[in-house]
């Protein structure tokens, strides 16, 4: 078994109206995917049939080598959050994984653990009602890891969370990925997204626009070389030359942002030498995972 | 379906459910209990829909039953909200998602969860007894009721019989409830209907429509409780077997239907 996940077709429609169309995607065991697109572009309706939650309208699947008409056979190794953390509210922390550990016969030793592991030790005897978002949330990354999952489906885990609580999640994440978990993560931080995915699902509109390595989206990707005269009155000057090396440009911020490769760099600065203009700042940047999501899903 | 029962029990064994509830239905079983004894000399009546039940009725092998058997809608409507709100509320939480991906086996979901609360409804049917048990012996005195018969071979009969006949109506009135949690996906509307049937329109068609009450749920399951023969506007009787048989009928046809729905129903909130 090569891919933790692998779909071919799904389609799931509600009536006239179809949430996600003839989505092929296959994640690779022990990556760590983020599976990114606006809202309403069916994240939440491919994860829900991927735990059997709802049947494909049309299309197959496969997570952990067993078709997703069966998922009795994958979800014991299975761990997921979805739509936020769900719980009693007149029960405890505790008591509510109690719950769930019982129901999928998990060693109760493991509750204990797990409430350490997300920061609510201190509090797992208190109710879930009286509990703040963010700790609702971290509850909610306990109740999946219950399982010791193989699989681990997480739907907007850092929902609520403060900038610490976030970095746990991401260092807990890291941590479960180098310990085999294949971790499918669905976010709206997508700098969280680039900083801990090696790979990538995107959709639009129930449609797959991309899937595949996130450098490799990335690198596709059209670099900016950004420079900057020492002197600001050089602006337009700096600009004519780029004109005259016929490359696409905006100015921002003092600033001229080039569609160029790394490599012309050096030409655009020994340009700039020759008619006396003293760069005081140049680099070249490749659009970040937000910049290339909003290029790709633009006009939704 | 086991590790779904004990997980439902964990829930139901919350304080802030099981005390209330059972306090709930053995106050009720009390306070009607009391009034059957208390109420005995009252030319208004002391027993269901103003009948008069006398000493010397009471006095009779069966006489300790009766309060508990007044009692036994009453304690139905509770079984039916408690039932119909532990399910619905799976809905309304989100939490049902959690259970299915912990047990993607719908029906062994189903089975675990309905033994449980069944197994809850037995529970608030014994303690019931108990207490109108209770209340009868401490009150029979002070209303000339003497209780030699009570304990005899015919009166063991009797109150085996009352207490199974009792249990089996819960069980029923709750699964209608179960029925009307998994129908409508909401506590309170699921909690409302039902209740709403059972004590308001129920009563007004048994009251304006003549043999009505053969062919309504909660009529046949209060019969069930009373070991048939309820007469209700002196029109109409329901044998027990007949008060059994409609009963099976409405329960196990609810209960295919929903759980077909259960099990092919998209889980989408």
């Amino acid at each position: 078994m090569t891919s933790a996940i692998s779909v071919t077709d799904l389609t799931k429609t509600y009536g006239a109206q179809t949430a996600l169309s003839h989505a092929t995607f296959d994640v690779p065991v022990g990556a760590v995917c983020g599976f990114v697109g606006p809202n309403g572009s069916g994240k939440t309706t491919t994860i829900r049939m991927l735990l059997g939650l709802i049947s494909p309208s049309a299309g197959t699947g496969k997570v952990l080598g067993s078709s997703i008409s069966e998922p009795e056979h994958y979800l014991p190794y299975v761990g997921a959050l979805i739509e936020g953390p769900a719980f009693y509210p007149a029960l405890s922390g505790r008591e509510n994984l109690n719950v769930l550990a019982t129901l999928g016969k998990f060693p109760k030793e493991r509750v204990g653990q797990l409430l350490e592991t997300v920061g609510l030790g201190s509090r797992g005897d208190s109710k879930f009602k009286t509990y703040s978002l963010g700790m609702k949330q971290r509850l909610g990354i306990a109740a999946a890891l219950l399982p010791n999952p193989k699989l681990l489906i997480l739907d907007e885990p850092t929902n609520g969370l403060d900038p610490s609580g976030i970095h746990e999640i991401r260092t807990l994440l890291r941590d479960l990925a180098q310990a085999g978990t294949t971790v499918f993560v669905s976010s709206h931080l997508l700098s969280e997204i680039e900083m801990i995915c090696d790979y990538l699902v995107m959709l639009r509109s129930g449609n797959v626009i991309f899937s595949g390595q996130t450098h490799e989206l990335l690198a596709a990707q059209q670099p900016v070389v950004v420079a900057k005269p020492e002197n600001v009155d050089d602006l337009g000057a700096l600009a004519e030359i780029v004109r005259r090396l016929e490359k696409e440009f905006s100015a921002v911020d003092g600033a001229l942002e080039i569609l160029a490769p790394q490599s012309w760099a050096s030409t655009l600065n020994r340009s700039a030498f020759e008619s006396g203009i003293t760069l005081s700042w140049l680099e070249t940047k490749l659009p970040t995972l937000e910049e290339t999501f909003f290029d790709m899903t633009e006009g939704i | 379906m086991i590790a779904v029962l004990f997980a439902e029990l964990r829930k139901l064994r919350r304080p802030t459910l099981a005390l209330p509830t059972l306090l709930a239905a053995s106050g009720l079983t009390a306070l009607t209990t009391s009034l059957l004894y208390l109420l005995i000399d009252s030319p208004n009546g002391n027993g269901r829909e103003g009948m008069k039940v006398d000493a010397i009725r009471l006095s009779k092998p069966d006489g300790l039953v009766f309060g508990f058997q007044s009692a036994a809608t009453l304690l139905g409507v509770i079984a039916l909200c408690v039932l119909a709100a532990q399910t619905a509320q799976e809905y309304t939480y989100g939490t049902l998602r959690n259970i299915l991906v912990r047990q993607p086996s719908r029906m062994k979901v189903l089975a675990g969860k309905y033994v449980a609360m069944t197994l809850f409804a037995v529970l608030i049917v014994l303690v019931s007894a108990a207490v109108s048990f209770a209340i009868s012996y401490a009150l029979a005195g002070g209303a000339h009721v003497t209780t030699a018969a009570w304990t005899s071979s015919t009166g063991w009969h009797a109150t085996t019989n009352a207490l199974v006949n009792v249990t089996i109506a819960t069980i029923g009135f709750g699964t209608l409830g179960m029925i009307l949690g998994l129908l409508l996906r909401s506590p309170i509307s699921s909690i409302a209907v039902g209740v709403i049937w059972i004590l308001i329109v129920e009563n007004l068609l048994t009251a304006v429509v003549s043999g009505i009450d053969k062919w309504l749920p909660g009529q046949l399951l209060t019969a069930v409780s009373t070991g048939g023969s309820i007469s209700f506007n002196g029109t109409r009787a329901i044998t027990y077997q007949y008060a059994m048989a409609g009963s099976a009928i409405y329960v196990v046809v609810g209960a295919v239907i929903v759980s077909v729905l259960f099990k092919r129903r998209d889980v989408a909130n």
